[in-house]
């Protein structure tokens, strides 16, 4: 994807994932896993280009709940660690 | 009309969970007064027959999924029965509000090439949010009838069927195709030329594209079945990598995204919405509220279990006297016979002693249709996931395991709720281990008998030990029996829905029936032959003439002194007939067994008898040693029987040792098979010999 000009240059970090939102925090997926878990989130709209926003964790830390597609996915940490995004 | 001549129509229902399939499924089979049957089990789906304009109508409730790859038994349960059974007509049902979730389905059902009608449900809920559907475009871009309904009231359900029939009949639709990017048609368009030429004439071109997709998918199941031919495989391969080097991605993973785009330009063109708003979640701020949340469940648990046990406890006395007033009756009025002993003890004891749990039942389940028609049971997985996780369990599993607490065979049926398989099963495997009411008596008895000062003590660690089992054994067997790859927490928050009242009351009733069923069949059974074995031989020789020595107690003036010795004596005597009968003579043969454990003969009777119902143990133990089940003099015969350490022992045995009649014929429903029983049997004897011969070992070494 093109950068944009007046972005600053990034230092090289591990890229961020699902499970980095706060809560609030809107981000676009960029990579599935390839693991078989893959699939399962695939058919559930989390696929490449999809806006996915965190909405809150449970009192315990995990499960989270993601809305996207305008529904609401819980996930645990585990599993939003493997999807790769890009945080708007 | 001729109804004869024409062949039964097979219709096929398919949609997401939560899409208000099994309500249109219950509105339809209501309407129709149609027969059905329910099985839980994912291979064989619900299915009605019914009877629509004259015309002979099957219906199949396949399982609740979100796409149709052959990963869980659901989603292959539904592929395959579409696949192989070939339904006439698929009615593919999406939830109207959420239909960029729901119509991934439908792509897949457009590739499968089914004739499909499109239901949008909950349509109301739809325009309450201000969104409006082009019908008339949806029809074209989706190739099929689409229709707007409204389940709970039963809105647009007639139409359903109307176009159906004729679709069924060869009306013809128009094929659409769902368009992927041009690397993924190119690949697709490679493998479609050589699944053509390796199944000439056998396949149409749509079936052809459709094997395609799937092998390019990497689906194991058209791999295996298609892997004769190397040539076919070796080039899936080939594209498969290209595209992953290419793309970084995936093949499956672009065909999703693929699909998503596909409904994405649909929405587009046929969607309106009028005003924006989230809806429905404002209730999540309280429900999954970081401090209020879990306390809050919490309290609904509470309520549950006490309404259901409690509350639910008048009228099963009314029934138990019901039960005692038949019982009574008849003893009066049937002339004493086999037959009469056999209605009496066996069958009216078994089935009236189970038949009890009629209300707890219908309770439990007026509370579990609830939670799941609100959308609250995925909000209480949500919250306790972490905690069951740990222990292999399903954040879902807490409520069988709570009502364990009260009667196991409820608790077993509300493994339903938990749609996994795998998560299913090892809850309804561990829920046993929940100290039930019903062991509460024995447990009372042995403490108040043996640690009298500390008898509270005693039997709160019954219960933690009870709970410590049912986690243990659910971590032991998600990593033994049911160990699975990965099975994670995939779940959808449903919006919060206001459930109508006739749907709960579908639920409760479609429970009680069930739990009928089994109180009829597989109690009835076990309780026969229960009977038969505490009542036969018939011919005892009796150690003392019980007749005589009646008839001198009943010369003895003190009138309370004769109810005593008449009482001890009635007591001695049917003890003096367990032990000769066939259950007795079994117990004695199998008392070896105990022996390491340092249990009588009696204790095994006892143990034996508890197989039927838990509550029979103290009810053994009274006939045994010939006292009443609440005296005290009960507690002195059993404390001088064996040492504490024994005793304790007894205790954790009769805690953990095979789940009774009810459970086991529930377990079987519910895991869908008698393996699953089975194992369940074995295991907790196992279990319990094991620690009970731990507790007597190392106890011994300590004292």
């Amino acid at each position: 994807m093109a950068r944009l000009m007046d972005e600053k240059p990034e230092v090289f970090e591990a890229p961020a994932t699902l499970a980095d939102l706060r809560p609030g925090q809107t981000g676009q997926v960029l990579r599935l896993p390839d693991e078989p878990i893959g699939n399962n989130l695939a058919a559930l709209g989390l696929v490449r280009g999809a806006i996915v926003t965190l909405g809150r964790k449970a009192p315990l830390g995990d499960p989270r709940t993601y809305s996207l597609l305008g529904y609401q996915l819980s996930l645990r940490e585990t599993e939003a660690r493997l999807v790769t995004i890009k945080i708007c | 009309m001729n109804v004869v001549a024409q062949k039964t129509v097979c219709i096929a229902l398919v949609g997401n969970p939560n899409c208000g399939k099994t309500t249109i499924l219950n509105q339809l089979a209501n309407a129709h007064e149609a027969v059905g049957n329910y099985p839980r089990v994912t291979v064989t789906p619900r299915e009605y027959r019914l009877v629509h304009r004259g015309r002979a109508i099957r219906l199949v409730d396949l399982p609740g999924i979100y796409s149709m790859s052959s990963k869980s038994p659901e989603e292959r349960a539904g592929r395959d029965f579409i696949h192989l059974e070939k339904p006439d007509v698929v009615v593919n049902i999406l939830d109207a509000g959420n239909l960029d979730r729901s119509l991934f389905l439908t792509t897949q059902l457009i590739e499968m090439d089914v004739p499909r009608v499109h239901v949008l449900n909950m349509a109301d809920e739809a325009r309450k949010k201000g969104i409006s559907i082009n019908l008339p475009e949806l029809v074209s871009m989706l190739g099929g009838p689409v229709v707007e309904a409204v389940a709970t009231t039963g809105e647009g359900l007639t139409e359903v069927l109307d176009l159906a029939l004729a679709l069924a009949d060869g009306e013809t639709e128009h094929r659409v195709a769902v368009g992927y990017d041009s690397h993924l048609e190119q690949a697709i368009a490679t493998v479609e030329a050589i699944v053509a030429n390796l199944h000439p004439a056998e396949m149409t071109a749509r079936q052809c594209r459709w094997l395609a997709i799937k092998l390019l998918e990497g689906d194991e199941e058209m791999l295996t079945r298609e892997g004769e031919h190397a040539e076919l495989i070796a080039q899936v391969n080939v594209e498969r990598e290209t595209f992953y080097r290419r793309h970084g991605e995936r093949c499956e993973h672009a065909m999703a995204g693929g699909r998503y785009g596909f409904i994405r330009g649909l929405l587009m063109e046929v969607r309106t919405v009028a005003a924006t708003e989230a809806g429905g979640l404002e209730l999540d701020d309280l429900f999954l509220h970081r401090f209020a949340g879990l306390p809050i469940l919490m309290g609904l648990m509470w309520l549950m279990f006490e309404a259901t046990f409690q509350f639910g406890g008048i009228p099963a006395d009314w029934i138990k006297s019901g039960v005692d007033l038949l019982t009574g009756t008849l003893r009066e009025v049937l002339p004493q016979s086999m037959v009469r002993d056999l209605v009496l003890d066996g069958v009216l004891a078994g089935v009236g002693g189970t038949i009890v749990f009629l209300p707890n039942v219908v309770i439990l389940f007026f509370f579990l249709a609830l939670f799941s028609e609100t959308g609250y049971i995925a909000r209480a997985a949500f919250l306790l996931d972490r905690v069951m996780h740990v222990f292999g369990l399903h954040g879902k599993a807490l409520i069988p395991l709570v009502m364990g607490y009260g009667c196991n065979v409820p608790a077993i049926m509300a493994t339903r709720t938990i749609e996994s398989e795998r998560s299913r099963i090892i809850t309804a495997l561990v829920t046993p281990f929940m100290c039930c009411s019903a062991r509460l008596p024995l447990l009372m008895l042995f403490a108040g008998a043996f640690f009298t000062s500390q008898a509270g003590t005693v039997v709160f660690v019954m219960y933690v030990l009870s709970i410590a089992t049912a986690l243990g054994s659910s971590v032991l067997l998600s990593k033994t029996l049911l160990r699975s790859k990965s099975e994670p927490f995939v779940m959808e928050l449903p919006p919060y829905r206001m459930p109508t009242l006739r749907a709960v009351l579908y639920h409760m009733w479609e429970n009680a029936t069930g739990f009928l069923q089994k109180v009829g069949s597989v109690i009835l059974v076990g309780s026969i032959v229960i009977w038969f074995l505490q009542a036969f031989p018939r011919d005892i020789q009796y150690s003392q003439d019980y007749a005589a020595s009646r008839g001198q107690a009943e010369a003895i003036a003190d009138e309370s002194e004769r109810t005593a010795t008449l009482d001890r004596l009635r007591m001695a005597e049917s003890g003096e007939k367990l032990e000769r009968s066939y259950l007795g003579r079994v117990g004695i043969a199998v008392s070896p067994l105990f022996a390491p454990l340092g249990f009588g003969w009696k204790d095994t009777v006892a143990i034996l008898t508890g197989i039927v119902a838990k509550e029979a143990v103290v009810a053994s133990y009274a006939v045994l040693y010939a006292e009443s089940k609440e005296s005290a003099g009960l507690q002195r015969a059993i404390a001088a029987s064996m040492p504490p350490l024994q005793a304790f022992a007894f205790m954790v045995f009769v805690l953990l040792y095979l789940p009774c009649l009810s459970t086991i014929g529930a377990l079987r429903r519910e895991a869908g098979s008698w393996r699953w029983a089975g194992l369940s049997v074995i295991y907790s004897l196992g279990l319990a010999w094991g620690l009970a011969l731990l507790i007597v070992r190392v106890g011994g070494l300590l004292i």
